[in-house]
């Protein structure tokens, strides 16, 4: 066993699952607490790339770039809450995947006139460019930058939620919506924060990983499914619930990526065991979603007051 | 039914849409184009788009007389997608040509719409290996080569080279597949680790894993495959790994002059020197390769790509066909014997067709430099296979 490997790899499925983190926490609050089936939310990662990378591109260093993308993510994602969301509430499901399916098509076109069909590449300036170097293991700094980046983000977030008055409406708003409103609190006030946190963390998410893998046109429809497997594993609506269905899923994609060959290699030849992996593990989320669902439909950890 | 609503209901719908095919037939020399203009893959499809619309230019959008009608149809980087746009360009369009194609699946699964109709299938890219062993047909030809080829020139040089263990990175599709078979028959050290990953629309894009494992298996070298957007992603990555000094990379279809504007701009030095084989590049000194590449450059301001010049040469073999039965587009038997003696002026110079009609040529070794003018591009450095033939070419009982 080469243990160096094993933590590199270890480390690479945090990185992944804290991407996965910033976009399903906003998933899980959005459908949670309004009941709102969100497929665009994909597009605010996109969004949120192209934006970083616009303002790069500019001559803004990496850094501004990011804060000021975070200030337009905000900005998007309360005007498209405004303009098309807030009328889609009271539809029912349905209506959601058709409205928001839509809103993909309109965006990705969006992105393909003003930016051109071919992606962009982000540059990184040179001291997030290079690698560090932690005894035996040597990993690039920027997926380090990554991971404290998504581990900033949830802290920042679970203080939010647990400690702060907004928190407390958002936990109340996802336990029970009805009584939240019988309460007094401003649901339109609620959801159109909610929607925005939701539409800035995707954009992060986006924004951090555009520099590995280049933005393109897209690129959140990729993810958003896995997306929604965080969001169902981890009990819909649940912070906690998506940061741990977001770890447990990143450390699954990624091991059985580095892995399973070596695994299946054991008891089927080798062509049959490398052409099968692959497929193998971009299986292993959905069969641990198939199981969730047989044995917890709630998932890990619903909110409270959310019984099966 | 009266006859007369016979008539209204049955035939005249029938006459209607007989009459225009049957019309038109005569008069133009109709091609359709499948290629991907949507999706991130999108800027291969332009520069094959871009590439046609020169040759065309450049013979006065006439061939044996007729005017020529281009039908582009964007496949949308989907096997059935690209199935469904070969039979609308077959049935509804009735074209005498069907041409482009990015991808092997999706070529694969077009290919009896095509060829089933009687139609000329040319493929201006994927090349997999059961259509050049088979699959073949006599209706279908190539201007690009078959998959195996140019991974195996690359096995044949790192041989050369003294490289004894390599690491392979590939797509896990078809022609993923082929690029590891030609790698592996032709390179004689040992492969240490394969990895096949995920493609097609959701492709994988990290490939922090993969790079790890490649990294931890000691090889002297690391092979790879990445087309389109997936090449800029595995490039950087392989950067930022600062895998340069450790695993030197040898790469086939994953930088062309599609990417390398983008890698100058954001200032990924790394790619300069990097070495891979092709049959094509912008710098080869043939008649037709200056032609092309000098109005391409004036054009567009920017080198054509690979794809761009094999698009070029399909317009152009097609062009020297319908000329060479004077555009009387029935004799299909003549067109194909034209098809078949390529007797054109290619980008690569002049070439043959094997019995499976995939182009006999040259491989080069090719490496990433900046030219005069600064921008980045490819020039040609060695020779590593002349006439080299594919080696499914025993299987095409043709």
């Amino acid at each position: 066993m080469d243990w160096s490997l094993l933590l590199t790899q270890l480390m690479n499925g945090l990185q992944l699952g804290l991407l996965l983190f910033l976009l399903a926490s906003g998933l899980t609050l959005i459908f949670g607490i309004m009941d709102f089936i969100n497929l665009s939310h994909g597009s605010f990662y996109m969004i949120g790339a192209y934006f970083c990378g616009s303002i790069v591109a500019r001559g803004g260093s990496f850094l501004v770039a990011v804060l000021v993308a975070l200030v337009g993510m905000f900005i998007v994602g309360a005007l498209i809450e405004r303009v098309i969301a807030r009328r889609l509430y009271r539809a029912d499901h349905l209506d959601h995947v058709l409205a928001t399916f839509g809103l993909i098509l309109i965006f990705d076109a969006i992105v393909h006139i003003v930016w051109g069909p071919s992606g962009m590449a982000i540059p990184l300036p040179a001291i997030l460019d290079g690698q560090v170097t932690l005894g035996s293991l040597v990993l690039p700094t920027y997926r380090l930058v990554i991971i404290s980046g998504g581990l900033l983000v949830a802290a920042i977030l679970s203080v939010l939620v647990t400690r702060s008055r907004l928190g407390m409406m958002i936990r109340a708003g996802a336990s029970n919506r009805t009584m939240a409103e019988a309460l007094g609190v401003n649901i339109h006030k609620l959801f159109l924060i909610v929607f925005a946190i939701g539409a800035t963390m995707s954009g992060f998410a986006g924004m951090l990983i555009a520099p590995i893998t280049e933005a393109s046109i897209g690129m959140g429809n990729d993810i958003i499914i896995i997306a929604f497997v965080v969001v169902i594993v981890g009990g819909i609506g649940s912070i906690k619930g998506a940061f741990h269905a977001s770890i447990l899923i990143g450390l699954i994609d990624t091991l059985g990526r580095s892995y399973l060959d070596d695994l299946l290699k054991i008891f089927m030849s080798l062509d049959y065991a490398e052409t099968a992996a692959p497929a193998l593990s971009a299986m292993l989320v959905y069969i641990l979603m198939a199981v969730v669902l047989a044995f917890r439909p709630q998932g890990l950890f619903p909110p409270a007051g959310i019984r099966a | 039914m009266s006859m007369k609503h016979y008539m209204i209901r049955v035939i005249l719908p029938i006459l209607f849409t007989a009459l225009p095919a049957g019309l038109v037939a005569a008069d133009s020399v109709r091609i359709g184009f499948v290629t991907t203009l949507t999706t991130p893959a999108g800027v291969i499809g332009a520069d094959m788009k871009n590439s046609v619309e020169l040759a065309l230019e450049h013979i006065g959008n006439k061939m044996g007389g007729l005017d020529v009608e281009l039908i582009i149809e964007d496949d949308g980087f989907k096997p059935d997608i690209g199935k469904q746009k070969t039979d609308k360009l077959v049935k509804q369009d009735d074209v005498h040509f069907v041409t482009g194609f990015i991808w092997s699946h999706v070529l694969l699964a077009s290919r009896q719409s095509a060829l089933d109709s009687g139609k000329f299938l040319i493929s201006a890219n994927a090349g997999p290996s059961k259509m050049a062993g088979v699959l073949c047909h006599e209706n279908f030809f190539s201007t690009s080569w078959q998959n195996d080829q140019t991974p195996m020139a690359m096995g044949a040089y790192l041989t050369q080279q003294g490289i004894e263990s390599l690491y392979i990175m590939v797509p896990n599709y078809a022609a993923g597949k082929d690029m590891l078979s030609g790698t592996e028959s032709t390179f004689q050290g040992e492969v240490v680790g394969r990895d096949l990953t995920k493609w097609g629309a959701d492709a994988q894009l990290d490939f922090s894993a993969e790079l790890a494992k490649a990294k931890a298996s000691g090889a002297e070298g690391l092979f790879v495959f990445y087309p389109g957007k997936a090449g800029g992603a595995f490039i950087r990555q392989y950067q930022q790994a600062g895998l340069q000094d450790v695993l030197p990379l040898y790469s086939v279809f994953t930088v062309d002059s599609i990417n390398l504007p983008r890698f100058q701009d954001a200032g990924m030095s790394g790619v300069l020197g990097s070495k891979m084989t092709m049959f094509w590049s912008p710098d080869l000194d043939t008649p037709g390769n200056r032609r092309f590449v000098s109005a391409y450059l004036d054009k567009h301001g920017k080198y054509p790509s690979f794809y761009g010049a094999q698009s070029y040469d399909a317009i152009m073999l097609i062009h020297s066909a319908v000329e060479a039965v004077g555009g009387n587009l029935d004799d299909k038997d003549g067109i194909r014997a034209a098809l078949k003696a390529a007797n054109f002026e290619s980008v690569r110079g002049p070439y043959l067709y094997g019995n499976n009609h995939m182009p006999i040529q040259n491989f080069y070794l090719r490496e990433v430099v900046e030219d005069e003018a600064g921008r980045w591009t490819t020039r040609i450095v060695d020779t590593v296979f002349e006439n080299h033939q594919d080696p499914y070419a025993a299987e095409c009982q043709m």
